[in-house]
């Protein structure tokens, strides 16, 4: 690409961004019914993932409350769309899901400003614990176990028209999820990564890197945080709205904890910080299930057993990466690109073969290690040293 | 006033369990600046493992001592393998590592075990106590669970304060490097620690799944609750998680017996978000300058 072009990282993912819906617009006409379902589910997973990596990743809060917060996204969009007659523009439905989930971050972020690993852990597990119970509780208004239903509104025709003009198929209500699906996902990603590459996100990494030296040189640290944490809510809240439509339903079930932990396993397995890292663990994890059930079968489990099968593959992957590969796949492919460079041979080789949103991705080039350690010290804490002196 | 009563009661006989939950906690974090959120996943396991050994041979004595000594041997082999290669490498991978853990235990006992719901034996009866006539919420169940885990407390308490392997645990979680230098095996106590954790944390799960129905998740709200009850007492103090366990049993018992049984993951939500509010280092933690 001219220099001209890629200056400027607001036009480089502007860029990767058109390149992106081309595709998208591509591959949802080549594939069946089912892929499009899938796809549209992999978004949903990738735009809360996209949120989640930027919050742990670059500023460094570890939020286990992602599935509680898309939750929160969906039962609003439940109850904007109760029926066929709502009639309220799907646009409205996503901005009022994400602003209310934006509105709950704040008061979150708030919360949880003050807090630092297992302590942000443990408490924002708590949540991801009691917002399904919320639901339980209050049947009347939220449906209980069985959940609320979501009814899609009918696509509009501009839309219909242009999908039988670009691919000669008649839009079904699946495609037209998983279209608005992915172009949320592209809108995000694009803010997401002008906000990381600009001031706001060298803000978030000095306080992810140095609390003190970041308010050394005048950045409230408060804010920065309680800002990260905003941004990453709202993107949760948009990726529940979007589950909701593409599943039908918003259900306590699906909203538990085993949401929150995969959302956990994507980011780590994408190599926290990375966006482009967020999709492509997204992706693995959508389609693991089917994959990993399937050799189950044919190994002679039973349906059950083969069924855990994919969570047990997720588990481990995320031990292997944090014991053997911090960076996650991001990572892996940074140090690849790196030692492609110094054999002297072009990194173009390598690059013409990755997918187009791997762009948006390096974030975060300079930082190898995603989790900036602290530095090294003894195990007990300066506290227990004081107190028996 | 006879529903009161009943609530105290058995919030007292949960908060026994809690405590037990919040102690295996804090001794891991003491040792190892790590919150095991893998720690009831360990338990789980262990149960899963008893009540195989129960069905087996019918003997329920027989089950509780093949949880308690795999709860040994479980978080031995964690510690060994796995725990011991991202302590003090920065907070994020420990915890990522401890639910990844929680991932794995969780899938592999539903493939080993079955995902299905099945019932554990009560040591006990489950019914109450007649006293005056009137049946009152405590049950030899009850009576039991509380007994066991005083017992246990009480030989942390001997092993910690009385032995010289205790003296060393302690110098090992208290200064790494110089007891190292007067010649403790820092590692193997470390090991030790986790083990001992695991001990106490497979009793917890035993005590919960007496009576009642197992399933690889029954677990799961528990390691919200033993992690506010930890930091309700302060994660440093043993003594505080105790006493955190007990007030958030009581306090959790009278949400769910008159406000209603969905709503107690969300009180211990409440009380954790009051708790680190008002007194980030616990009620009952020493020392007030710690961040969290």
């Amino acid at each position: 690409m001219p220099q001209f072009l890629t200056a400027h990282p607001l036009v480089r993912h502007l860029l990767v961004a058109a390149l992106g819906m081309v595709v998208v617009v591509t591959v949802l006409g080549a594939v069946g019914e089912f892929r499009r379902f899938q796809l549209a589910e992999m978004a949903s997973l990738g735009i809360a993932a996209g949120g989640l990596t930027v919050l742990t990743g670059i500023n460094g809060q570890l939020s286990l409350g992602h599935g509680a917060l898309m939750a929160i996204g969906a039962y609003t969009t439940a109850l904007l769309l109760p029926d066929r007659d709502a009639g309220t523009p799907l646009l409205l439905v996503l901005l009022a899901a994400v602003a209310v989930t934006a509105l709950v971050g704040v008061v979150l972020g708030a919360a949880a400003a003050r807090l630092h690993g297992p302590y942000l852990a443990g408490a924002t597990l708590a949540l991801a614990i009691a917002v399904p119970g919320i639901a339980l509780h209050f049947k009347g208004t939220l449906g209980g176990e069985q959940g609320l239903r979501v009814v899609m509104p009918r696509p509009p025709t501009w839309a219909e028209d242009a999908t039988w003009f670009l691919t000669a198929q008649e839009l079904t209500s699946t495609g037209w999820i998983a279209f608005i699906a992915w172009t949320t996902l592209i809108v995000t990603y694009v803010l997401l990564a002008s906000l990381t590459s600009g001031r706001v996100g060298r803000r978030w990494r000095a306080v992810r890197d140095d609390e003190i030296a970041a308010q050394l040189v005048g950045i409230d640290v408060g804010r920065a945080r309680i800002s990260a944490f905003t941004v990453s809510a709202a993107a949760a809240g948009a990726a529940g709205c979007l589950l909701a439509l593409v599943v039908r339903l918003s259900a306590p079930g699906s909203f538990g904890l085993v949401l929150s932990l995969t959302l956990l396993a994507v980011v780590v397995l994408g190599g926290l910080g990375s966006l482009a890292g967020a999709l492509l663990g997204a992706g693995l994890l959508t389609f693991l299930p089917q994959v990993a059930t399937q050799v189950g079968r044919d190994a002679g489990l039973s349906d059950i057993q083969a069924a855990e099968l994919a969570p047990l593959v997720q588990g481990v992957v995320m031990v292997l990466v944090i014991l053997l590969a911090p960076g996650g796949l991001a990572g892996a492919w940074r140090g690849a690109r790196a030692r492609l460079r110094k054999r002297g041979r072009t990194p173009g080789l390598a690059l013409a073969g990755a997918a187009p949103t791997e762009a948006l991705g390096p974030v975060d080039i300079d930082a190898t290690d995603p989790f900036p350690a602290e530095p090294a010290r003894p195990v007990p804490s300066e506290s227990t040293k004081g107190a028996r002196p | 006033m006879q529903q009161l009563v009943n609530t105290a009661l058995g919030g007292l006989v949960q908060g026994m369990v809690f405590a037990a939950f919040a102690l295996a906690l804090v001794l891991i974090w003491r040792s190892t600046r790590v919150v095991n959120f893998a720690q009831a996943p360990m338990a789980m396991v262990t149960t899963f493992i008893a009540l195989s050994v129960i069905d087996a041979t019918g003997s329920y004595w027989l089950g509780f001592a093949a949880a308690l000594a795999s709860g040994l041997l479980l978080g031995a082999v964690i510690e060994r393998g796995v725990v011991q290669h991202v302590v003090g490498k920065g907070e994020l991978n420990a915890v990522i590592l401890t639910l990844g853990l929680f991932i794995v235990l969780h899938a592999g006992a539903a493939v080993v075990f079955g995902n299905e719901f099945r019932s554990f034996p009560a040591p006990f009866g489950v019914r109450g106590i007649e006293v005056g006539g009137q049946s009152v919420a405590l049950t030899t169940s009850g009576l039991f669970t509380i007994g066991a885990v005083l017992v246990v407390m009480g030989l942390l308490v001997v092993l910690f304060r009385f032995t010289d392997v205790g003296l060393r645990m302690r110098a090992a979680a208290f200064n790494p490097e110089v007891a190292r230098l007067l010649g403790v095996r820092v590692a193997r106590m470390t090991t030790l620690g986790w083990a001992l954790a695991s001990l106490v944390g497979s009793l917890a799960g035993l005590l919960i799944a007496g009576g009642s129905l197992v399933h690889p998740s029954y677990m799961d709200s528990v390691v919200v609750l033993g992690f506010v009850a930890a930091v309700l007492g302060g994660l440093e103090s043993p003594a505080g998680a105790v006493v955190g366990g007990l007030l958030l049993g009581v306090a959790l018992s009278f949400v769910s017996g008159y406000l209603g049984s969905q709503l107690v993951a969300l009180a211990a939500l409440v009380i954790l978000a009051v708790v680190l509010a008002v007194r980030p280092g616990g009620l009952f933690a020493p020392t007030v300058a710690r961040r969290v």
